[in-house]
């Protein structure tokens, strides 16, 4: 540790004495290798990409909400795909879906979230120059980048984009016979979602290389934020359950391209057998599910973890039970390798193995509820500041009850028969991970854009911005609930076809409506982020009175962060309304022995022993 | 032209709504604002979050306990239905008690612990004996539902009863084929090789079993009896889907499944419980397949089990209806199969197969 910290002082200081050399727009702003500006490109690309996954749902909402509406005013976008009727094309509302799930599942929650804040806050909260290696850092981004670039060339296809569901799985995702999007589409977005895996690994190993070896003089792991401590257990996650995902994806392009038979077996479409023998797609399955279910929590755990923070400064308390809080990501963490196979209950899978991914699956809901407890007792007796990142923040806890509760019907295999693949299952994970997901990055961006651009963002938008969106999320996943009882099935294009299924139809069109309000509603949202980047009101140092580090910098911290050394940390990030303290904070940088009065007994030894060196 | 003006039309709004935003900005700025600590909203947020809860609340209850224009509660049709339903609801009643009881407390404590000036939070890092209570209580109480629901569970995916009624369920794009094992109860081999566009479930009629197997355009089943299906996919996965039996399984080229239940409602019964003349059991695919998956459904005709007993014994083998394929059978099988099939006799078919069960 203190010989990385020796080697970067001394770049920092040689580039002290040069006063500025000037970096060439490129090496600043595109090819940047600090951590900062790579957070604030995963950032604008994953908001990039929220748009157009964004967009996607409203598209095939339209059909839903609306089956008889005639969609010719939407042909200058989607071209063939509008029908001679002015339908959208039922293969192409699979791709809808397929890419709509891949894009923010990959792009938006993972990308978008985790790259942003594991980049930007990681070293600014550990008291480090830049990232182990910024290298690999801005590599990361760059493969992400052209993963991207090879997802959107795909929607341009003659035979469209993957359309197998975001999950592809074998055999419909292997046969272009079966479905058009498994044709050249299906064979992009392998090749995409490699280029991703490459790139959240090389981010992953260099968020957890730094956070081991660079945390600054005093930064032990038990007074690490928890923002840390969560993108520290994602990177974790991700850098074991993705190259499983890619050795999945890798026997499916065998299978697809160069005749194996890994996935397919017993085969008789198009007219004719096909050759493949004894492979399994249920092998296709349990290693997807492998990645596809940390996969979840590696959305969801960063979310949390800038809830945590986010929530305990504006509550000016300290967040309750920080121990318990690592303790039950820990076990999340943990549980979260040997779940996987509650996804797949009714696809033929031995029913003993079943019962034990019920009974790991359910164990999982006790740390989750922990963390939900934890939550609500840090506002109890709080003073609390309704900024739009704490709005957002107390969204994310709501959405993370209501979702994660529905969550113990699916794990239960016994009624997972009747719900599975269901609007149940859509409005369970929209909720729990999707939505909850989606306000931490949002939370996370209200909170950090003093420190990220050096201004403000308007307070007033933020709020309108966060009611209409919760509300509309409300709107949109509740009612789901009660059409996935009734039985409805997901990805289904229409429900004309089943007398079983004619009901619901106003209530369809409803959660259509209020999914297209809460999508432009964003619109509130990107105004108010551009607007404020040039024109917001200048931030002072530390606009939310927090006791993390990232704050000691300057308003516009430049490469390696702090101008003079490295703060040293002296205490948790935690310490709001201590008793005896003068403020209602007392930062990490503030030594014990300088706080007499608000020491806890046990710190007063502490505080000794600190005065003595 | 209109295009055009429509455009400007926008353009200038935008501009409008943008200045009037500066104004109000600067406004702000002028009043000093930004110095303060507390956010200019915080009193409306806070009163806005009680009555989210108070709307939200509500809204739940009433589409709950029917504010819906329909029932999302499907009529159950399955033994084995009648305890998952059980299951669901004492789940439902669980999972909304902490539900309602954990936003009250969310919302609550954010609308009475609002920001007030002169107020000071407490400094209340943990408990360690409430942190035990609340990971305790809710492991007990999801331990209780595991139980229960492994028990439900492996009742359900045990082995079927001796006397299950077998059919055969085949999904294909789009659409299902079933196959019944004739008189001698016994499905016959299929081998996906054999399958040709007549011969689409892939029957090997090497196997002396296949000869009686007849192929109906819709699946019948017994009221009250086992059934035991053994479900197969031509060319991609599919799931047999079927909420009123609350059963499902997936179908899965070169894997087979199987799934027993016994139906308890005849489509008769169902419609009169329904008050529809026109119910009918649906057969659902859930498992995306290609353009067709949200049309591939199959019709179920639930009888009482002694219609089903006339209606079985009244249908044709398959391989009567296409005798050209006798050419398949083996030399030395030929006149089994003519006469477990039915083919060329001058016997009627009730004749024949009294002769089987004579055998």
């Amino acid at each position: 540790m203190s010989v990385a910290d020796i080697q970067i002082e001394k770049d920092l200081h040689h580039d002290g004495h040069d006063d500025h050399h000037e970096q060439s727009f490129i090496s600043k702003y595109i090819f940047s290798t600090d951590h900062k500006t790579i957070a604030k490109q995963f950032l604008i690309t994953g908001i990039f990409w929220a748009l157009i996954g964004g967009g996607l749902s409203v598209i095939f909402r339209l059909q839903l909400g609306f089956p008889d509406m005639e969609l010719y005013w939407l042909k200058p976008l989607l071209g063939k795909w509008i029908t001679a009727e002015g339908k959208i094309d039922s293969e192409f509302y699979l791709a809808l879906v397929t890419m709509h799930g891949t894009i923010m599942v990959f792009f938006v929650l993972t990308a978008g979230l985790s790259g942003t804040f594991a980049n930007f806050l990681i070293p600014l909260q550990i008291g480090a120059r830049d990232m182990a290696s910024g290298f690999m850092n801005m590599l990361s981004y760059w493969f992400f980048f052209v993963s991207g670039v090879i997802m959107f060339i795909s929607f341009f296809l003659e035979t469209g984009p993957a359309s197998g569901g975001w999950t592809v799985y074998p055999p419909l995702s292997a046969l272009p016979q079966a479905i058009q999007g498994s044709g050249a589409g299906m064979t992009m977005w392998l090749v995409s979602m490699v280029f991703f895996i490459a790139s959240t690994l090389l981010g992953g190993i260099n968020y957890i290389t730094t956070i081991i070896n660079m945390r600054t003089e005093g930064m032990s792991f038990t007074r690490l934020p928890l923002t840390v401590w969560a993108l520290f257990l994602t990177a974790i996650l991700g850098l074991l359950s993705f190259p499983v995902l890619v050795a999945a994806a890798l026997l499916l392009v065998f299978d697809r391209s160069f005749g194996t038979s890994f996935y397919l077996s017993d085969i008789y479409i198009g007219g004719e057998a096909l050759p493949h023998i004894g492979g399994s797609p249920i092998l296709y399955q349990h290693l997807f599910w492998f990645l596809g279910h940390p996969e979840v929590y590696i959305v969801i755990l960063p979310a949390l973890g800038i809830t945590s923070e986010i929530i305990s400064t504006n509550s000016r308390k300290p967040i309750f039970g920080y121990r318990a809080m690592i303790g039950s990501m820990l076990a999340i963490g943990f549980l979260s390798f040997i779940v996987w196979a509650h996804h797949m209950f009714v696809t033929g899978l031995n029913p003993f193995l079943g019962s034990i991914f019920m009974f790991l699956t359910l164990i999982i809901a006790v740390p989750s509820a922990v963390k939900a407890f934890n939550y609500i007792t840090t506002l109890w007796r709080g003073n609390i500041k309704f900024t739009t990142a704490m709005l957002f923040s107390i969204g994310l806890v709501s959405f993370f009850i209501s979702g994660g509760l529905t969550g113990i019907f699916l794990g239960n295999s016994a009624l997972d028969i009747n719900l599975h693949d269901t609007y149940f299952v859509v409005a369970h994970f929209h909720l729990v991970m999707g939505s909850a997901a989606f306000f931490g990055m949002l939370a996370g961006v209200y909170h950090w854009f003093p420190k990220m651009f050096g201004r403000m963002m308007d307070e007033r938008l933020g709020s309108i911005h966060f009611w209409l969106t919760f509300v509309g999320v409300y709107l949109v996943f509740f009612p789901l609930h009660y059409i996935g009882i009734a039985g409805f099935p997901r990805r289904y294009y229409s429900f004309t076809s089943f007398d079983a299924f004619q009901t619901f139809t106003d209530l369809n069109s409803f959660v259509s409506i209020a999914a297209a309000l809460t999508f432009f509603a964003q619109f509130i949202f990107l105004f108010n982020f551009f607007y404020s980047i040039f024109a917001g009101r200048k931030a002072s140092l530390n606009p939310w009175k927090s006791n993390t580090l990232e704050w000691t910098t300057p308003r516009l911290p430049g490469h390696g962060n702090w101008p003079g050394a490295i703060p040293k940390v002296f205490r948790w990030a935690y310490d709001y309304s201590k008793p005896g303290a003068k403020d209602d904070f007392i930062p990490q940088t503030v030594p014990l022995s300088e706080t007499p009065e608000s020491n806890l007994p046990n710190e007063v030894e502490e505080a000794k022993a600190e005065a003595k060196k | 032209m209109l295009n055009l003006i429509i455009v400007i039309a926008v353009v200038l709004i935008l501009a409008i709504l943008v200045t009037v935003f500066r104004v109000i900005t600067l406004v702000n700025v002028a009043k000093g604002e930004g110095s303060k600590s507390v956010p200019p909203t915080n009193r409306i947020n806070a009163l806005l979050l009680m009555l989210f809860l108070i709307a939200g609340l509500f809204g739940f209850f009433y589409f709950s306990f029917g504010g819906l224009q329909d029932d999302f509660v499907l009529p159950l049709a399955s033994e084995h239905g009648a305890v998952t339903d059980r299951l669901f609801w004492i789940t439902m009643g669980i999972t909304c008690f902490v539900f309602i009881v954990t936003q009250i407390f969310l919302f609550g404590f954010a609308y009475k612990y609002q920001h007030k000036e002169g107020n000071k939070a407490d400094f209340y890092p943990h408990n360690n004996k409430l942190e035990v209570i609340w990971t305790a209580i809710p492991a007990i109480v999801l331990a209780l539902l595991i139980v229960s629901g492994w028990k439900a569970w492996s009742d359900i995916t045990g082995k079927a009863p001796d006397n299950a009624e077998v059919i055969e369920v085949m999904g294909y794009q789009f659409s299902w084929s079933v196959r019944y094992p004739g008189a001698d109860k016994s499905l016959g081999d299929s081998d996906f090789q054999k399958m040709d566009v007549t011969n689409s479930m892939g029957i090997d009629f090497t196997d002396q079993a296949s000869f009686d197997d007849f192929i109906p355009t819709q699946l019948v089943l017994p009221k009250g009896r086992p059934v035991l299906l053994k479900i197969r996919a031509k060319d991609v996965i599919h799931s047999v889907f079927q909420p009123h039996f609350r059963m499902q399984m997936n179908a899965v080229p070169g894997m087979p499944t199987r799934f027993w239940f016994v139906p308890t409602k005849t489509t008769e019964e169902m419609r009169e419980e329904t008050g529809n003349p026109d119910f009918n059991y649906e057969l659902v695919c859930n498992k995306i397949c290609g353009y067709g998956h949200f049309g591939m459904k199959y019709s179920i005709l639930v009888l009482e089990a002694d219609e089903y007993d006339q209606w079985y014994a009244d249908q044709q083998a398959w391989l009567k209806l296409n005798d050209d394929y006798l050419s398949e059978v083996p030399d030395n099988l030929k006149e089994a199969a003519r006469i477990a099939a039915g083919i060329d006799n001058v016997i009627s078919v009730d004749k024949a197969d009294k002769a089987l069960v004579s055998n």
